[in-house]
């Protein structure tokens, strides 16, 4: 073997015959994946726009982002402009955004707690940010409502490190434990919250946002949700190659020299903020951080490199359907876009698990 | 696959978890280049003293010294400490579909910069060869026997390219010639190995030296011959044991009688 080292690089291949090993069956390079995904990403952000009551073209809708883009194009009528800019496009960005953020989350929280049905809520996000948005909603609290979700969001989350901290280190099980009692807490608290003062009217408002829905984005959506993924998922992606070394557990990463708390808290940090930022535009959409990690990892393998940039593409082209079918199918009723993402994630769950067999879930 | 012995030196090493002084003053060198057992009952502090070698746990007194320089093993960098010593736990299991060159190849991370390093595909190949696993580098690991899964983990250690290589019950639920063919590869690497063992003829008969802990205490280290004897195997494993000598190899041979209680 080390007469190969000074010679030009030999194919893999032609290497392992050399020395009796069979060579690796050939897993697509990343960067074949991630382009064929930031293609799909473009094209289905370009077609989504196009998809509902006004029927638009691919070429309108992008002249239209051309010319405020400050392009030379062909200017588009103007009240279908106003469909594209004002009404879609912000929709579809937020959509494709909080999908890669929440499936990116879920990928890691599945990595962290070792726990393949943890997703991006597991340590009491969604329910901590459903009580900040309801009561904002109902209790009519002064703040904007993604504010008082992302703090629901946080405050929950420290509660959670809190609980699972006392009387012992951070271990991945017991802040799921913690996590449980705290969703549980604020989810009382919502229901309490509603059961009170809701009137009819708030009453669908309240539901629509606890099952998640993109419905009222805004391009302040896409301010909150882009950055967020874009910044923290950039730092997540980067931070969560460590994440390898966790496969045979907490002290077999240690020694292979990770500082195994810090990881750990960095991670979660990253994935509160993360999620935080998601569910304060969109409600707590279910589903995607549970099921596409899965997905995605019989496609990439588990090695976190290639999983997490491919969870978070994947994840923005999926949310981006699932909400044209919410936004269309019933038209001119929408369905809240958690609806249709469980509608859809179960049954891909359901094969997951069959096809496993339980190797990974025992 | 060349790997310096890396001298080691455990000095006065105290630890206490859950009010109890779980490794008691423990003073041992391992002869470097050499495999080392280290035995003593469940309980008698084997795994925590190995983890303390490792550098994974902080001893409350002493401390261990590694290499030339006798380095305190707590002062190296995380990273430069798992690119000098390697430790295989006990019972290390996985649900996570790694495949077997997936699985040697995270003993590379201590070497991984953010943009890869290119060595890397070499030293797994390295160490998959070495370890007599590299016809199973494409398979699931979850799909291996007990022998191979071991084998598999000597491999990752050996990606590691250690000094110092620290082994918890390598030889746990393998069959006899599977223990045997283990530790013969083990001593055959030529690095500075500890190895935690259950099975004292095995020990006696692979060993260069051995560690006898009882209750966090080493209370005999030496050769098989000077540490096995019928007095401390009643002491520590409270046995009545008869030590013979292999008529080929002349290894001595632990045979027991029954417990030392029934005995007497």
């Amino acid at each position: 073997m080390s007469t190969t080292t000074s010679e030009p690089a030999p194919t893999r291949a032609a290497q392992d015959r050399a020395d009796g090993v069979p060579a690796a069956p050939a897993r697509t390079p990343l960067a074949v994946l991630l382009a064929v995904g930031v293609a799909v990403l473009v094209a289905t952000v370009l077609v989504a726009v196009t998809i509902g009551p006004a029927d638009l073209s691919v070429s309108e809708v992008a002249r239209s982002i051309g010319g405020h883009l400050g392009l030379d194009v062909v200017p588009v009528e103007r009240l279908r402009d106003a469909i594209v800019w004002e009404l879609r496009l912000p929709r579809v960005l937020t959509a494709a955004a909080v999908g890669a953020g929440l499936a990116l989350a879920g990928a890691v929280m599945q990595s962290l707690t070792r726990n393949p049905l943890a997703d991006p809520y597991l340590l009491g996000l969604s329910s901590g940010a459903s009580l900040g948005a309801v009561a904002v909603l109902v209790v009519g609290v002064g703040l904007l409502l993604p504010v008082a979700a992302f703090a629901g969001a946080l405050a929950a989350l420290a509660a959670t490190l809190a609980l699972a901290r006392t009387g012992g280190t951070l271990t991945p099980g017991r802040a799921v434990l913690a996590g449980l009692a705290v969703s549980q807490l604020c989810a009382a608290g919502t229901s309490f919250v509603i059961f009170w003062t809701a009137t009819g009217d708030s009453y669908r408002e309240i539901l629509s946002w606890l099952l998640g829905s993109l419905a009222g984005s805004t391009w302040q959506s896409v301010a909150i949700s882009a950055p967020a993924v874009l910044v923290v998922g950039t730092v997540l992606v980067l931070a969560g190659l460590r994440l390898d070394a966790f496969a045979f557990g907490d002290t077999a990463a240690a020694a292979l020299g990770i500082d195994v708390d810090r990881t750990r808290w960095t991670l979660l940090t990253l994935v509160a903020l993360l999620t935080g930022a998601m569910v304060a535009v969109s409600g707590a959409i279910g589903f995607v951080g549970l099921v596409l990690p899965h997905a995605v990892g019989s496609l990439t393998g588990p090695a976190h490199r290639r999983l997490l940039p491919v969870a978070a593409v994947t994840g923005a082209v999926f949310l981006v359907w699932a909400d044209t079918l919410a936004r269309t199918v019933f038209d001119p009723r929408e369905l809240p876009v958690g609806i249709v993402t469980a509608l859809v994630g179960v049954p891909v769950f359901a094969v997951l698990l069959r096809r496993r067999g339980g190797s990974a879930w025992t | 696959m060349d790997l310096t012995p890396y001298p080691v030196r455990v000095d006065g090493v105290r630890v206490r978890l859950g009010g109890r002084w779980v490794v008691d003053e423990v003073d041992a060198t391992p002869p470097a280049g050499r495999l080392t057992g280290l035995l003593g009952p469940n309980g008698a502090g084997k795994t925590t003293l190995l983890r303390t070698v490792a550098g994974l746990l902080v001893p409350d007194g002493g401390a261990v010294l590694v290499g030339d320089d006798s380095q305190d093993v707590r002062a190296l960098p995380r990273r430069e400490r798992a690119r000098r010593v390697a430790l295989l736990e006990q019972e290390s299991s996985s649900t996570v579909p790694l495949t077997v060159r997936e699985v040697v190849a995270l003993g590379r991370t201590p070497f991984r910069t953010l943009w890869g390093a290119d060595d890397d595909a070499e030293a797994v190949h390295r160490a998959l060869a070495t370890a007599g696993v590299a016809e199973l580098a494409d398979r699931l690991w979850s799909t291996l026997s007990g022998g191979e899964r071991q084998r598999v983990h000597v491999a990752r250690a050996l990606a590691q390219e250690p000094s110092l290589l620290l082994l918890d019950e390598p030889t746990n639920h393998l069959d006899v010639s599977a223990q045997l063919s283990l530790l013969g590869f083990v001593r055959s690497l030529g690095t500075t190995t500890v190895a935690a063992l259950h099975d004292l003829n095995l020990a006696a008969a692979f060993c260069d030296h051995v560690l006898l802990l009882h209750r966090g205490r080493l209370v005999a280290s030496g050769t098989p011959e000077q540490v096995l004897t019928p007095a401390r195997l009643r002491e520590v494993y409270d046995v009545d044991a008869d030590v013979l000598v292999h008529p080929r190899t002349g290894r001595p041979v632990i045979a027991l009688a029954g417990r030392a209680e029934a005995d007497a």
